[in-house]
């Protein structure tokens, strides 16, 4: 029995972290780790005719976006640059003209929208416009209602609306998303300057 | 003094490796489960644009992409260098966009497919065009949760300035 017992030998293992090493070096080296991120949206579902008589807006409820093949911006007949977007878009969802918004802090101007509910973003681009300039307008245009939800959060519940946890708040996600319901409607662009 | 300094010479131990393969085998399995393989070969150039109201995408097997940028230098003799489609490996016309979703869409279980989503990886220099086409493409195969993958800016006044 002893004679057997001497005669198994150790298995050596001194290579062992060698081996693990040139594994681990191949993982290293083919990992991306990037996260995919962007902005989320959703397209209106594609009817084969057209909807016949839209329901009428008004048009002080409606804020329209134009972006040329110049990536220039047309906002509510007025040449304006990327970086005034979102106060100009704010200002028009919170402008509460009817009074009938008790969260909203707008001026209520005659000429612009009556309450969140019934602001409508109206987006139209040319086809010779640029993914990066749309991306951009999409982006202040998302950002005006997310401010203005941030605004409401943090006067109700002093909290931050971005920060706060899809599950844990789901109710006052919900809530704050309700009173400042994103509008933004995408019109076939233009096809002028290609 | 002297005899001292000898013995502590004499004393400085081998450092213990025998731990070293443990910790390596520990990187290894995290790096394993963390890898993501399936990265297709980009044959177009796709420089993202820049945005702050990003979320990230949850559970990548739900995620579908579709690449729209000029093609690399490699590519270009052959296929020109206006901005093209590519879904999975090869380079696409608008035409195949729809087939190529609804075949993706049956690839994922039942309970998967509303919660499908198409990530548009386009250069920001493509001309809405193409991405419009596209979007009708999308559309028309009733695929309608989308993302305009972007980077976060690292300098968000950057994002105002004209030439980004």
């Amino acid at each position: 029995m002893a004679r057997n017992k001497r005669a198994i030998p150790e298995i050596n293992a001194g290579s062992m972290a060698d081996i693990a090493f040139l594994l681990l070096i191949f993982y290293l080296v083919t990992t991306t780790m990037d996260t995919d991120k962007g902005i989320n949206r959703k397209l209106p579902p594609y009817d084969e005719e057209l909807v016949q008589d839209p329901p009428p807006i008004k048009e002080r409820n409606i804020f329209t976006v134009l972006v040329n093949s110049n990536d220039q911006l047309l906002v509510e007949d007025e040449y304006l640059e990327i970086s005034q977007l979102r106060a100009k878009a704010m200002e028009f969802i919170d402008n509460n003209g009817d009074g009938s918004c008790e969260h909203c802090k707008g001026y209520g101007m005659s000429n612009s929208s009556d309450n969140p509910d019934k602001a409508v973003i109206s987006l139209q681009n040319d086809r010779g416009t640029s993914y990066g300039m749309y991306v951009k307008v999409q982006n202040e245009l998302v950002a005006a209602y997310e401010d203005l939800r941030d605004q409401l959060a943090e006067r109700d519940y002093g909290r931050s609306y971005r920060e706060m946890d899809p599950e844990e708040d789901e109710e006052i996600i919900k809530e704050i998303k309700n009173a400042y319901p994103q509008k933004i409607s995408e019109a076939e662009p233009l096809n002028i300057g290609g | 003094m002297a005899v001292i300094k000898k013995k502590k010479d004499k004393a400085l131990p081998a450092v213990n490796t025998s731990a070293l393969p443990d910790i390596v085998f520990m990187l290894l399995f995290f790096f394993m489960v963390a890898t993501v393989m399936r990265e297709v070969d980009l044959k177009v150039a796709v420089n993202k644009p820049q945005a702050t109201e990003i979320q990230k995408l949850e559970r990548k097997s739900l995620v579908t992409y579709i690449y729209a940028g000029a093609p690399r230098q490699k590519y270009q003799d052959k296929f020109g260098k206006a901005p093209r489609i590519q879904l999975n490996d090869a380079f696409a016309s608008i035409d195949d966009v729809q087939a190529f979703v609804i075949q993706e869409r049956e690839a994922k279980s039942e309970e998967e497919r509303p919660m499908m989503t198409m990530s548009i990886k386009a250069d920001k220099s493509v001309k809405m065009g193409l991405i419009t086409d596209i979007k009708l493409q999308l559309r028309k195969a009733q695929a309608l949760k989308i993302n305009y993958s972007s980077l976060q800016p690292k300098n968000v006044d950057a994002l105002y300035s004209s030439e980004n």
